[in-house]
């Protein structure tokens, strides 16, 4: 199926940067945009630019005194201490000159990405600047400064009042989204993660499922450090297919940190490219069975940026724009341009080779477990067959 | 940590003289399992477990009988003497009666008032607080001589790269008396320089142990 997307890019994006030994790097959206125009995926009336979010619209989902404090930071102007009270300048979230900004542009990609989306100018549309899942309403971490995402929710409530489905399928927790929504019965949450017993932030429980009236639409399937593909996909589409069911959602946002494969240099979980495939193929399917193509996409983690994040998003683009993901060779274009920075033998297909996951020896017990907490996770929404 | 800072200070309490249906009444309503008994001075002399009081209930499969058992007083079914705790008692302490006495429930008393009340799930809820299991955090296990002095030098570390710890958890390796395991939280979602910085200066990781570096 063809359907009208956009992709969300501007340089602005790449100003989102802590420092070379950092591993959080735009660097990965200047490769995947690359790599979508050398295979000729990538048209330029596609490319949506991003515009600045206002400190209103911050401030639908942080507090004002949080905001300004990054606005201090961004001009050097926060003492360390002040500075730590918000989680700035600390070794996840370092101080960098002109972080508001860059910070804000992603949030504002976003919010573009909401608005065509919502009024009806395109089907999909995908912002890989945002998707920051662990920003908090007035504290920064997990290399998050301003959360995107419970921004443009709050945003989506109020100016469209539709219900959300968030999902997130970052190796790690979404717990900043999660805790903005907690309370809110309009904005079912939905991660998918490395169970927190290791993995940062920790938490993501699957008896995490909201509070008062929230009760019920939070959603957590923590699943086993070394799970592969298979055990992966089992337990993600069974729960996703019935949470989506359940809450019957009018807009689906999606975040796809690329994280859980097994080159991630900052999780344990050992998928290959296949998963980031069929994630997006069956976000794709959902937001046109419940949501009449409503479509938001995120980007998030993605450590290996090099082998891993612009293959995944890239197949991401592909499954938006035109419902299938591509097959073969990597453009050589694109290889030769880039092999020569790549600190790694660059990947020569769209597919990865079986090789590329270690053997597991605990496999069976780790696909048992994950099946036994998907029981867990769907003991309230599951029918019950007669 | 002591008692007074996990007690809970509202405290559902009963006359002696109260009916075994007002005690089923308030298991229900409060979702609580342990009511104790005081009398007019507020000291109590005696405890009724939610378990004491369905005893004492008449069965579900005996409709036809009047629920007159329901109508006894509350002192007849209740269990004395009670072990009771102080509001200055340790935590660590508590635990341990906890598990010999094998009871659920501890009333708190000073002075011979009842002032407060710790249940087993607080304990276990004050448990979960003290591994920082609850907050944003990374998990690392280390393996290092049982020594003074180690603690400083495998923290040092953390410190070196401004990384801010958690909660820290010392327990015994197996049976080797000559290790420990030092297991940190530690505030963080790059816990990778940390893990490097370790493993250069000799520490042997139990988590994560597959990798040499990053996964591959």
């Amino acid at each position: 199926m063809i359907c009208s997307s956009k992709f969300v890019f501007s340089n602005d994006f790449l100003h989102y940067y802590f420092h070379g030994d950092h591993p959080f790097n735009q660097k990965r959206l200047l490769l995947t945009r690359e790599l979508l125009e050398a295979a000729h995926m990538l048209k330029p009336e596609a490319i949506l630019l991003p515009r600045k979010a206002t400190d209103d619209e911050l401030a639908l989902f942080h507090d004002r005194s949080y905001i300004e404090a990054v606005k201090q930071a961004s001009v050097g102007r926060l003492s360390t201490e002040e500075g730590l009270a918000f989680g700035l300048g600390t070794e996840d979230t370092p101080i960098f000159e002109g972080m508001h900004e860059a910070s804000a542009y992603l949030v504002g990609g976003t919010l573009e990405a909401v608005d065509k989306v919502l009024t009806g100018q395109s089907t999909h549309a995908l912002n890989l600047g945002g998707g920051l899942h662990h920003g908090f309403k007035r504290k920064a971490s997990g290399f998050c400064i301003y959360n995107d995402s419970a921004v443009a929710i709050r945003y989506i409530r109020k100016k469209y009042n539709l219900r959300v489905l968030y999902v997130d399928t970052d190796a790690h927790h979404g717990d900043g989204v999660q805790w903005a929504f907690y309370d809110d019965p309009d904005v079912c949450t939905f991660s998918i993660h490395e169970t927190g017993r290791y993995l940062f932030p920790g938490t993501g429980n699957v008896n995490e499922r909201g509070i008062k009236n929230g009760h019920g639409f939070s959603f957590n399937l923590p699943i086993d450090a070394f799970t592969e593909d298979a055990s992966f996909l089992e337990v993600y589409q069974t729960a996703l297919i019935e949470i989506a069911s359940f809450f019957k959602p009018d807009v689906i946002i999606t975040q796809n940190g690329a994280d859980a494969h097994c080159y991630d240099p900052l999780t344990h979980l050992c998928g290959t490219m296949s998963l980031f495939e069929q994630i997006p193929l069956l976000a794709h399917e959902i937001a046109h069975q419940y949501c009449k193509g409503r479509w938001i996409a995120l980007g998030g983690g993605g450590y290996d940026i090099w082998r891993v994040v612009p293959r995944a998003w890239a197949q991401l683009w592909n499954v938006m724009s035109n419902g299938e993901i591509v097959y073969g060779a990597l453009p050589d274009q694109w290889l030769s341009k880039w092999q020569d920075e790549s600190p790694v033998t660059l990947p020569k297909n769209w597919q990865d080779d079986p090789t590329t996951v270690p053997i597991i020896p605990r496999k069976q017990e780790i696909t048992e477990k994950n099946k036994n907490t998907l029981i867990q996770l769907l003991k309230y929404t599951k029918t019950i067959e007669s | 940590m002591l008692v007074e800072e996990i007690m809970k200070t509202n405290v559902i309490a009963l006359p002696p003289t109260a009916t075994i249906e007002r005690a089923l009444h308030l298991l229900h309503e409060h979702h609580i399992r342990h009511i104790p008994i005081v009398n007019e001075q507020n000291q109590v002399i005696g405890i009724v477990s939610d378990r004491d009081v369905r005893d004492a209930s008449p069965s579900i499969l005996n409709t036809g009988t009047s629920s007159r058992e329901l109508e006894h007083e509350i002192q007849t079914i209740m269990s004395q003497p009670v072990i009771t705790i102080h509001p200055l008692d340790f935590v660590e302490e508590i635990a341990k009666v906890f598990y010999e006495e094998e009871i659920a429930c501890l009333p708190v008393i000073r002075q011979n008032q009842l002032v407060g009340i710790v249940t087993e799930k607080d304990m276990l809820y004050t448990m979960i607080q003290l591994t920082g299991t609850h907050v944003q955090s990374s998990h690392i296990e280390v393996k290092v001589p049982h020594r003074p002095g180690i603690l400083p030098e495998v923290t040092s570390i953390f410190s070196k790269r401004k990384t801010n710890i958690i909660s820290v958890l010392v327990y015994p390796f197996k049976d080797d008396p000559d290790y420990k395991i030092l297991v940190f939280r530690i505030q963080t979602m790059n816990p990778l320089p940390v893990i490097e910085d370790l493993r250069e200066a000799g520490y042997e990781l139990l988590w994560p142990n597959n990798l040499e570096g990053p996964k591959q």
